[in-house]
């Protein structure tokens, strides 16, 4: 399937990276490439890379490059500070969000969305030209207004967290959003609305990875591609239908790709 | 691990204070004795009543021992080595502004405390101590159509010398402790502030201290009286050059509120703290306290501490009114070699007192930040409340912060509570708020302002905004 040609150019282009933390390696060699309107989802055990692979995107400061590149739309990032992969269009949702205690929801979300409107030479917003913007946010997540007041994801549920996770996405509006296990932790409901939330936001010109261990999200959110990850590696590739055999096989099933490969 | 040096560079400091005045200055010769306590008393022209003050103090202060208790290191201090007044030469008798040297007018500008008539603050009336002396005081006449006396200690002693007797050293005596003792006998200048009953003071009072000279100390006085249903919002600014050598600065400040009367408190101390090897920097030694005298007097600290090699300093409250109210809401930053040994005295002697105390401590680079209480409830002080609250911040993984909450009590129908926490910026909430497109830098100071929300809230306006650029650019740098 990666023989069908691409009339655009890919936003994210993953190519054998390598990586490392305190000189143990995480990834293996990974190749991924993403183009506008498509979505991949990254499956695999506990471990294998996953977490790590979308940190590394992001420009976590505990790993390290040990080969291989990023590129974003066209430009190596290796080396960009994280503000600035954010500020350019990447998005990284936490599979665990930080607290971030006496620091108002309202003034983080708007400064952060300040950043990223004078990366794109677009006016920044005072207190209440934000309200206005974020209140129009907050129905996509079915988030409550006062959650705004309240010190970053403090005291906040599972739930309101990844939801918050979701309402900055919709404000950052990324060129591309890795949602690492945005699903987990979440009750059917929530996960409606989170899946609804990433569906509106998402559009023809951008791409999304979704990293996760069910099924249930990828049935609210059909992806075009699936990768199967071990040991840092992707070991398999395929469309929707190959997270339903997952599911239905259990990862023992790709230990068999391993010895393939 | 947050990554070391990036957080060194961000917590690197630029000390925008630093300058020199030159100016002819007055100084009389070092060290300390019977006779210099005479000389300084003389140059004051002061009243007898204020000669025996000081040198009962200076008798007292030859009999005690430096304190060694505060968690605190220091090379001893030559009290022989230091003058004990110096003065910028003026002439004579200064009636108005045009005559005060423009040299003094520009420093203060450049501190941004205007002085002159056409640029000074429009909001709050200002008394600029340099070295030993005070300067200028603004909207004096405004002030005194309400009757309210805003003027330096010195003018003080000449004009309303009955106040001054009855109440100097009624809060902090002069044999308190080493440090008080030593001000008592050699007290410069600083300030003095009368509300007469009933009055609520029409703008914020402010106090400016200038260390210029780098061999002398400041020893300077504030007395503050508030009369029955008064109130009164008080503002202390400090900054001094950068010299390799450490200045001894040694204040006293007494605060009394009588019934129903109200005096806040704020302070934004900026002395200049040393350089990164922890050379030079202001030894601050200070004693603050206030007497809620009467019923339901109310009396306020609120600190925000940045600069000084050294910090002790504990604002205190004596709460002896039925229903009277002491609060300390406290922000100490301490960075590169700063020590700090700072809190609080909660002394409940009345019924139904209450007292609040927030302390926010930040320490980064090698710094040591030390929180040090003290809750006491007598024995008359039934129905009487405290309430704690006592956290702090590390930076990197060199500082380091202590709690030394000490409570007596002697009242069992009275209630304490005290509340501690530790944390540490992490490398997660930092990489979080990274990811967000907030720089390194401005998470830093977004966290650190956040942890202080609590008590910059209880600063008056515009000072609340002044502390938090004030830690925004203590904690300012380039990064990478």
């Amino acid at each position: 399937m990666q023989s069908i040609m691409k009339e655009s150019d890919p936003i994210l282009e993953v190519e054998n990276l390598s990586a490392s933390t305190d000189n143990r390696p995480i990834l293996k060699g990974v190749s991924l490439s993403v183009y506008p309107g498509e979505i991949h989802a990254i499956m695999g055990r506990n471990g294998c890379g996953k977490s790590t692979f979308s940190k590394i995107i992001a420009g976590h400061p505990s790993y390290n490059i040990t080969d291989g590149d990023i590129k974003f739309l066209g430009e190596n990032i290796n080396s960009l500070e994280p503000e600035e992969r954010s500020q350019s269009g990447i998005f990284l949702g936490f599979q665990y969000p930080i607290e971030i205690p006496g620091v108002s929801n309202l003034e983080f979300l708007r400064v952060s969305t300040n950043a990223r409107r004078k990366f794109l030479n677009k006016e920044e917003l005072d207190t209440f030209d934000f309200e206005e913007l974020v209140k129009e946010k907050l129905e996509i997540v079915k988030m409550d207004h006062a959650f705004l007041s309240r010190s970053v994801n403090q005291g906040f549920s599972g739930g309101e967290k990844k939801r918050n996770e979701i309402l900055q996405m919709a404000l950052l509006e990324p060129k591309i959003a890795i949602l690492d296990e945005t699903d987990s932790g979440l009750d059917i409901d929530a996960l409606r609305i989170v899946a609804s939330g990433i569906k509106k936001i998402s559009n023809a010109q951008t791409g999304i990875i979704l990293i996760t261990h069910y099924q249930r999200l990828l049935d609210e959110i059909k992806p075009n591609y699936v990768h199967v990850m071990s040991d840092g590696r992707i070991i398999k590739t395929g469309e929707s239908d190959l997270a339903l055999e997952l599911e239905e096989k259990g990862y023992e099933w790709t230990d068999n790709f391993i010895k393939e490969t | 691990m947050v990554n070391e040096n990036s957080v060194k560079d961000v917590v690197k400091e630029p000390y925008k204070y630093g300058f020199i005045t030159d100016i002819e200055t007055e100084k009389i010769e070092k060290g300390l004795n019977e006779d210099i306590i005479k000389l300084i008393s003389q140059k004051k022209e002061e009243p007898k009543f204020l000669l025996d003050f000081r040198l009962k103090a200076f008798k007292k202060w030859q009999k005690m021992k430096e304190p060694d208790w505060a968690a605190l290191g220091y090379k001893k201090i030559d009290y022989q080595d230091i003058i004990y007044y110096s003065a910028p030469k003026q002439k004579e008798k200064i009636s108005s502004l045009d005559e005060v040297d423009p040299k003094l007018l520009e420093t203060f500008d450049k501190l941004g405390i205007p002085l002159t008539e056409q640029k000074k603050l429009t909001n709050v009336a200002v008394d600029a101590v340099f070295d030993s002396v005070s300067i200028a005081t603004t909207f004096r006449e405004e002030l005194a159509e309400h009757g309210v006396i805003f003027c330096s200690i010195s003018e003080a002693v000449k004009n309303h010398a009955d106040l001054i007797e009855k109440y100097l050293g009624t809060v902090v005596p002069a044999s308190d402790n080493y440090f008080a003792a030593l001000n008592s006998a050699v007290f410069s200048d600083g300030s003095f502030v009368y509300i007469p009953k009933g009055v609520t003071c029409p703008m914020d009072l402010s106090s400016y201290f200038r260390i210029n000279s780098g061999d002398s100390g400041q020893f300077e006085r504030t007395l503050i009286i508030a009369e029955e249903s008064s109130s009164v919002s008080y503002l202390e600014g400090c900054t001094a050059p950068m010299f390799d050598t450490n200045t001894l600065h040694a204040a006293v400040v007494e605060l009394i509120a009588l019934d129903d009367a109200s005096i806040k408190y704020s302070t934004v101390q900026n002395w200049y703290a040393g350089d990164e090897e922890g050379i030079g920097g202001i030894f601050n030694f200070v004693t603050k306290r206030g007497k809620c005298l009467g019923k339901r007097s109310k009396i306020s600290w609120s600190q925000v501490e940045t600069g000084s090699a050294i910090t002790w300093k504990y604002p205190s409250c004596l709460l002896l009114g039925e229903e009277s109210v002491g609060e300390f809401y406290s922000v100490a930053l301490t960075n590169n070699l700063q020590q700090a040994d700072t809190g609080t005295k909660m002394i409940h002697i009345g019924p139904k007192t209450k007292s609040t105390i927030v302390s926010k401590g930040i320490s980064a680079g090698n710094s040591k930040n030390s929180y040090r209480g003290l809750v006491k409830m007598g024995t008359k002080a039934t129905g009487s409340r405290n309430y704690s609250q006592c956290d702090s911040m590390l930076i990197g993984d060199q500082a380091s912060a202590n709690t030394f909450p000490y409570i007596k009590s002697q009242q069992p129908n009275s209630e304490i509570e005290h509340e501690a926490s530790t944390c540490r910026i992490s490398e997660d909430q930092l990489f979080y708020l990274q990811s967000r497109g907030i720089e390194f830098e401005e998470a830093v100071s977004m966290m650190v302002s956040g942890f202080c929300r609590d008590v910059f809230n209880q600063l008056p306006m515009e000072f609340a905004a002044e502390a938090d650029k004030l830690l925004a650019l203590k904690l300012e740098g380039s990064v990478g």
